[in-house]
């Protein structure tokens, strides 16, 4: 879940991106991306490889130069400026340590043209290590140094000079995934200690809704949304971002009637009425959703579930999944249950279920052609 | 996606930092060099082709003419045969040497490793003068030749044999090394025999590498000037040819069109080779286990064999250099004399060897350092994609370049009346000059190799910490290059003591060099104090390559600390 940022600065925006287009000869990278950052909001750019999002980070350290729109930062346009111009501390993949400088060194780097005197150094240098946790290691060499560990140096040598904005590219990927999941909680609770704005770039959605204040989803060079993770997980803006994020059931449909739909033989309720008769559309709806009951009908009131025989079921952790064979289309559906669910009963009966799709729930949108 | 973005390079679009302004003014910088020390020397050479000695345009005339003479024409045939047949010689002797140092169980593999690098300390000339005393006209094999004189082909192709071989064995055992096993446990897998397996794992695993050997042999032997000068009696290649025409006739059209003659081939095998080496790298991937050899009593005995036999030869021949070198008066009188170190000859001397030590260190020392600062800037700071393109071109131009046609080349230009170089000719600065220049690709191309093992980050990361360009360089990139520098001061060291061809026409009374002077002594007929004077470089050669070793262990030590595996 996320937290909201700090309110006091939410007038003015820290970093603005406007428009911005990048071309490789023909190939485009970026196109017409525009979103603004409030300061000490922690962002990521999800999506999956090659759309874009590392470019788009490189464009804002200034790695890449922008082929058109402008990007601002604390009220100054910084489109134009090279690298060494820019406020912002980076962390690579590789993470890039310097392996022949102690750990110290490493961290010590960005404050040597400073001009601040050593012993003012040194105090930083043991007040980064004892944030980042690695009091102590301050002789030993990269080399000497756990992933993880060096994943903290990193981030130390990025923050010592006390940058306005922390970029951060797939700074997680390269690790196992229990460190990962570590670290994720580390990085996210340094970022609010230390309250530095940062954008973190990342292919793995589940990084980005536990992190992310906000997630910008990017496909193919062009924003498809920004918003909470609780916006772009409950209210995505298109079926993409409803299938790229989580699992999601798209039912491929036709608008019968103000509020109905049709999909396979089955007729689908609508939340609102909003789509005219004839419309093709699709209908988004996650697993967890889903009620699994095994009578037609789940009392007085409600209308008559949707007939589904077990395909195959999948263990998740502390959830089964169903995937079920239905008349809609596509005809299977995926439904997730927890345990101690009393629907369980009858999947291990393999009797026919019915399953009931909360309109409330449901995303409804426009099918392109 | 990140390849896209880390190739396409960068952002000229951005106003320029300091940084890009320094690195635009050193890549600027390395561009006069060239256009120096590579580009107006070939054309120099083109144009006087086409002049007559009056500096009157003739078009081809010069050509006809060349092509007229058939002295000349059958000078371009030797060299071919000779070419050729060494390089047939030395691709199969350098192949199963080896062969048995990385695909063998035989005991002293080290060993014999260690002395196929060993005839690398000794010039290519000393080879010629052992010959000599082996099988020359007083020498103690001479009928093993069976009546054909050694003076001549014979002489050129195992003189050359011997000088080329441990640079084969070299490139072959590193071709050899990378070679798969999962793919010869798929073999054993299939049932595939020894002689299959050969044939249709090793051979096709290591052609590039046989055929990078190959034309890094003709090449030498193509244009090498010592071997057939020293021990090609009346038989002509292009090499003494130019040779005979610049210095015996002062016809330097004639020199020009023999050097363009060599030039022609020399360009071809060095595309062919920049396409070979792209071609290799993609065949052994980063998922690769390097294979590793098992044990076999008769073929293990055999490589022994074979292995002991090529050494003992490769030693004798330096062996009787030094014998050569002290004894009275071969073959009548073996009493052991320093005479021949006196060197009692006019203009020749021990100061020939103190010029060859200046020489060597000024060009191993100014060539590591731009060399090595010209590979940093064609790398990293990935700015100005256009010019460092260029850079990196010429850069790679003077390894096509043969040494005399280099040497030419530079002669051409200073010597010139009025010239704006005019008071270089003769000077051990213009011999520094065109030696480095000679050697400059390889170590370009070693600089390059060391510097792309490290983080393409770096750089971004220094920047964004706002750490000057140069402070970085000398903080991070250099320590790190350390090991890769040291051999590379070694290797140019070592090339600048034993070459003749790139500076036989530029040297002067007082920048005459130990290597020269044992050309000139073989010339006077003094062989005794050639050999003696051929001693003098391997013993400086074998003192740098002592200290070369003595330094990286203490670098590797120093820098154990970090030197370990770390993560990816």
């Amino acid at each position: 879940m996320s937290s909201s940022p700090s309110s006091t600065t939410e007038t003015t925006p820290y970093l603005q991106v406007r428009k911005a287009g990048k071309d490789f000869g023909a190939f485009r990278a970026l196109e017409e991306v525009s979103f603004e950052i409030k300061q000490g909001e922690f962002i990521c750019f999800l999506g999956p490889s090659g759309c874009g999002k590392t470019t788009l980070l490189r464009c804002i350290a200034g790695l890449e130069s922008l082929s058109s729109g402008q990007v601002i930062q604390a009220g100054v346009d910084i489109t134009a400026l090279p690298t060494s111009e820019r406020d912002f501390g980076i962390v690579f993949q590789s993470y890039a340590l310097f392996p022949n400088l102690t750990i110290a060194q490493n961290v010590a780097f960005g404050l040597l043209s400073s001009g601040q005197p050593r012993s003012q150094i040194d105090a930083r240098v043991a007040e980064l290590l004892e944030l980042v946790g690695l009091v102590g290691e301050d002789r030993k060499f990269p080399g000497q140094l756990s992933g993880g560990q060096q994943q903290r140096v990193a981030l130390a040598r990025a923050l010592a000079p006390s940058p306005g904005l922390l970029l951060l590219d797939e700074p997680l990927s390269a690790l196992d995934a229990k460190v990962r999941l570590r670290l994720r909680r580390e990085i996210k609770r340094l970022q609010r200690q230390v309250g530095v704005t940062t954008i973190m770039v990342t292919h793995d959605q589940e990084e980005a809704l536990t992190m992310a204040d906000r997630v910008l989803v990017m496909r193919s060079g062009r924003v498809e949304q920004m918003g909470t993770p609780d916006d772009i997980y409950d209210r995505p803006a298109s079926p993409f971002v409803a299938d790229f994020i989580g699992t999601t059931n798209l039912l491929r449909a036709t608008v019968i009637a103000p509020g109905l739909a049709r999909s396979g033989s089955i007729e689908v309720r609508l939340d609102d009425a909003i789509w005219p008769a004839g419309s093709r559309i699709l209908c988004a709806i996650r697993p967890e959703h889903i009620h699994v009951t095994g009578a037609s009908s789940t009392g007085a009131s409600g209308p008559p579930g949707l007939p589904g025989t077990i395909a195959e079921v999948e263990r998740l952790g502390g959830a089964y999944r169903l995937h079920l064979r239905t008349a809609v289309d596509p005809a299977e559906i995926a439904v997730d249950l927890r345990e101690g669910d009393p629907a369980l009963a009858f999947v291990a009966g393999g009797r026919q279920v019915f399953l009931h799709l909360p309109v409330q729930k449901m995303r409804v949108f426009g099918a392109a052609a | 996606m990140k390849s896209v973005s880390n190739v396409t390079g960068r952002p000229d679009a951005l106003r320029r930092s300091t940084d890009d302004w320094l690195v635009l003014t050193l890549l600027a910088g390395f561009g006069v060099f060239f256009l120096f020390t590579v580009v107006l020397p070939v054309w120099t050479i083109l144009w006087r082709s086409l002049h007559d000695s009056k500096g009157a345009f003739v078009g081809l005339a010069n050509y006809h003419g060349y092509f007229g003479n058939p002295a000349l024409l059958q000078s371009l045939g030797n060299s071919l045969v000779v070419a050729t047949t060494t390089t047939v010689i030395v691709v199969g002797l350098a192949f199963v040497y080896a062969y048995a140092l990385t695909r063998s169980c035989m005991p002293g593999r080290p060993f014999f490793k260690a002395m196929a690098m060993v005839p690398l300390l000794t010039p290519g000339l000393l080879k010629a003068i052992a010959l000599v005393y082996f099988f020359g006209n007083r020498g103690i094999f001479k009928s093993f030749l069976m009546g054909h004189p050694l003076y001549g082909p014979v002489g050129i192709v195992m003189a050359s044999t011997l000088w080329t071989l441990p640079h084969a064995i070299m490139i072959l055992s590193a071709s050899l090394l990378l070679s798969d096993s999962r793919l010869y446990e798929a073999a054993r897998s299939l049932k595939a025999g020894p002689v299959r397996t050969f044939l249709s794992v090793t051979l096709p695993n290591v052609r590039y590498g046989l055929m990078a050997t190959g034309i890094f042999v003709f090449v030498r032997v193509l244009t090498d000037f010592g071997i057939p000068k020293v021990i090609g009696g009346n038989y002509n290649v292009l090499a003494t040819d130019i040779y005979k025409e610049v210095v015996g006739q002062q016809n330097f059209e004639m020199g020009a069109v023999v050097s363009i003659v060599l030039l022609i081939p020399a360009l071809l095998a060095f595309i062919l080779d920049r396409y070979v080496s792209s071609r290799q790298s993609s065949s052994f991937g980063a998922r690769s286990v390097a294979a590793s050899p098992r044990p076999s009593v008769w073929f293990d005995r055999g490589m022994w064999l074979y292995c002991t036999l090529i050494t003992v030869v490769m030693l004798a021949v330096i062996a009787m250099g030094q014998f050569a070198a002290v004894v009275k008066f071969w073959p009548y009188n073996l009493e052991f004399t320093l005479d021949h170190y006196r060197f009692d000859m006019e203009g020749v001397g021990w100061e020939n060897f103190r010029n060859s030590l200046v020489l060597s260190f000024w060009v191993a020392t100014l060539g590591t350092m731009a060399t090595f600062l010209s590979a940093y800037l064609v790398e990293k700071p990935r700015t100005h994609g256009a010019i460092r393109q260029v850079i990196q071109a010429l850069a790679l131009l003077p390894m096509a370049i043969p040494g005399l046609v280099l040497g030419l080349g530079f002669l051409l230009v200073v010597n010139k009346p009025g010239s704006f170089f005019d008071g270089l000719y003769g000077t051990i600065a213009l011999l520094v000059i065109a030696t480095l220049t000679h050697y400059y690709t390889v170590t370009h191309l070693t600089s390059l190799t060391a510097l792309k093992q490290l983080d393409k980050e770096f750089e971004s990361v220094a920047f964004s910490l706002k750490v000057p360009l140069t402070k970085f360089f000398f903080k991070v990139t250099v320590p790190m290059c350390a090991p890769a520098l040291v051999e590379i001061w070694g290797y140019l060291f070592l090339n600048s003591m034993t070459s003749v061809s790139t500076v036989i026409f530029l040297y002067g009374v007082h920048s005459r060099l130990a290597s020269l002077a044992v050309v000139h002594m073989d010339e006077a007929g003094r062989l005794a104090s050639a050999a003696a004077m051929a001693m003098l470089i391997v013993y400086a050669c074998v003192v740098v390559r002592l200290l070369q070793l003595i330094i990286s262990k203490f670098l590797l030590r120093r820098l154990q600390a970090w030197r370990l595996p770390s993560n990816p």
